[in-house]
């Protein structure tokens, strides 16, 4: 019944129109942005990669989060899997998984392309995309809190990314800071930080994701 | 814990309240005065001159704002698990009020930085997470006024109040890394060991900004209260 779910929730996000290409697209369209405005010097733009393309990869899942639970409760179909054998934290779970594959896994196999872009050498560049795939999965996880907290709102816009965005802050730091160091020639135990973490932000949220659609539902 | 839920009743807490607020606004008077008198009267410091005594304005609204947040989280607490009839009340009034102590003490903060440190600004590892604790509170009041009903508001917010407190250690400690790992000059924020001629005045405006957060508090619960019936005074006309 997982499974159903979360192929179902693949197959919605992949398709054209989903969310996977477009968030994908605006990594992309985002980290092409900052060198036009930052100059080229690749001197530079390698001292700001990490943080650039991390700062990006977070807007690009926080981009995809809004119609998390939006799309189903619209037509109806969040209450049909309410109604489910599956508890609602399950159903939370499930879709923090299928966000992650179709916006957090990409983006991280598209980092090393954009790191070397920006100038950074192939043991740093290594380290952004394994900062990326430790830490995405609790972006996904932190902003589905938020996608069922603003459920109800009909103009929700930004109102998610600004509840989600001082919660990511560790992310961001341990993510960036990762590169950083390695950059720097020091060894840090942010990956650590950033894997316990993701790690703690993925076990968790669902719950709380689960409490905020709960409480939107029953109105 | 019998007396708070003895004041969950509306009317008991207006009545109370009532009694109570003069004598708190005019201890948090008292306090400040002569918290602020004391700060005057104390030496300059022999490092800092006579601009260390910004500090007098700057930690306790640093403290109260911290302090207020945890206030919140605390009747977001109540709200959430024991249904408290006030809590919601009590969170979402606390949240302006904090917010405006951390606008309060990021701009004394950063008066202060300039002739300390040169700049008005520095991303060192308490000013960074203070301003995120700023945008905590901001999305809190925004969510409560992005939901329309009343009562689904409370609860969201209580919920996005209790993440944000689990989460706000977690921050500290990242950005407490953050500043160490970007080989930064340690930057003693507080100056040199704290000598009882400026600890007396810090003591005393750091208690004058608590029970001032604490009478502005009480002053906006009952606005709160006051509003809710007028609310549903109109509701109750006929049409």
């Amino acid at each position: 019944m997982n499974a159903a779910l979360l192929l179902r929730d693949l197959r919605l996000a992949t398709r054209a129109g989903g969310s996977a290409a477009l968030a994908l697209a605006f990594f992309a369209a985002v980290a092409t942005l900052v060198p036009l405005g930052v100059g080229s010097d690749l001197k530079i733009l390698a001292r700001v990669a990490a943080g650039v393309l991390w700062v990006a990869a977070v807007l690009s899942v926080l981009l995809s989060l809004d119609r998390l639970f939006q799309a189903d409760f619209d037509d109806g179909s969040l209450e049909l899997l309410v109604l489910s054998p599956l508890s609602l934290e399950t159903i939370a779970a499930v879709k923090i998984a299928a966000n992650w594959l179709t916006t957090g896994l990409p983006l991280t196999l598209l980092s090393p392309l954009l790191g070397a872009m920006f100038g950074l050498p192939p043991a740093a560049d290594a380290t952004l995309a394994l900062s990326l795939i430790i830490g995405t999965p609790s972006v996904s996880a932190l902003g589905a809190i938020g996608a069922g907290l603003t459920l109800s709102i009909r103009r929700g816009g930004l109102i998610l990314p600004l509840l989600v965005l001082p919660l990511l802050v560790p992310a961001v730091i341990f993510g960036a800071g990762a590169v950083q160091s390695g950059l720097d020639g020091l060894s840090s135990g942010a990956l650590l930080f950033l894997g316990a973490f993701s790690l703690t932000a993925t076990l968790l949220s669902p719950f709380a994701a689960a409490a905020a659609v709960r409480l939107n539902l029953a109105g | 814990m019998a007396g708070m839920f003895a004041l969950a009743n509306p009317k008991r807490f207006m009545d109370a309240s009532a009694r109570f607020l003069p004598w708190l606004a005019l201890a948090a008077g008292a306090a400040l005065a002569a918290g602020l008198l004391l700060g005057f009267l104390a030496p300059p410091d022999y490092q800092q001159g006579t601009t260390v005594k910004i500090m007098f304005l700057h930690v306790p609204a640093a403290w109260t704002a911290m302090m207020a947040y945890g206030l919140l989280a605390l009747a977001s607490f109540f709200s959430l698990i024991w249904r408290h009839p006030l809590a919601d009340v009590a969170a979402k009034t606390a949240a302006p009020l904090g917010a405006l102590f951390t606008a309060l003490g990021l701009i004394t903060g950063s008066l202060w930085g300039r002739p300390m440190w040169g700049t008005y600004w520095v991303w060192d590892a308490r000013l960074t997470s203070f301003l995120i604790l700023l945008f905590l509170y901001l999305g809190y009041i925004a969510l409560w006024s992005a939901i329309e009903d009343e009562t689904r508001a409370a609860r969201a917010a209580a919920i996005l109040a209790l993440v944000g407190a689990v989460n706000l250690p977690i921050i500290e400690f990242s950005v407490n890394w953050h500043t160490l790992h970007q080989g930064e000059s340690i930057l003693r924020a507080d100056g040199p060991q704290i000598a009882s001629v400026f600890l007396w005045p810090l003591g005393l405006t750091a208690l004058g900004y608590t029970l001032l957060f604490l009478a502005l508090w009480t002053v906006r619960i009952r606005t709160e209260i006051l509003e809710r019936r007028t609310r549903t005074l109109m509701l109750a006309e006929p049409q």
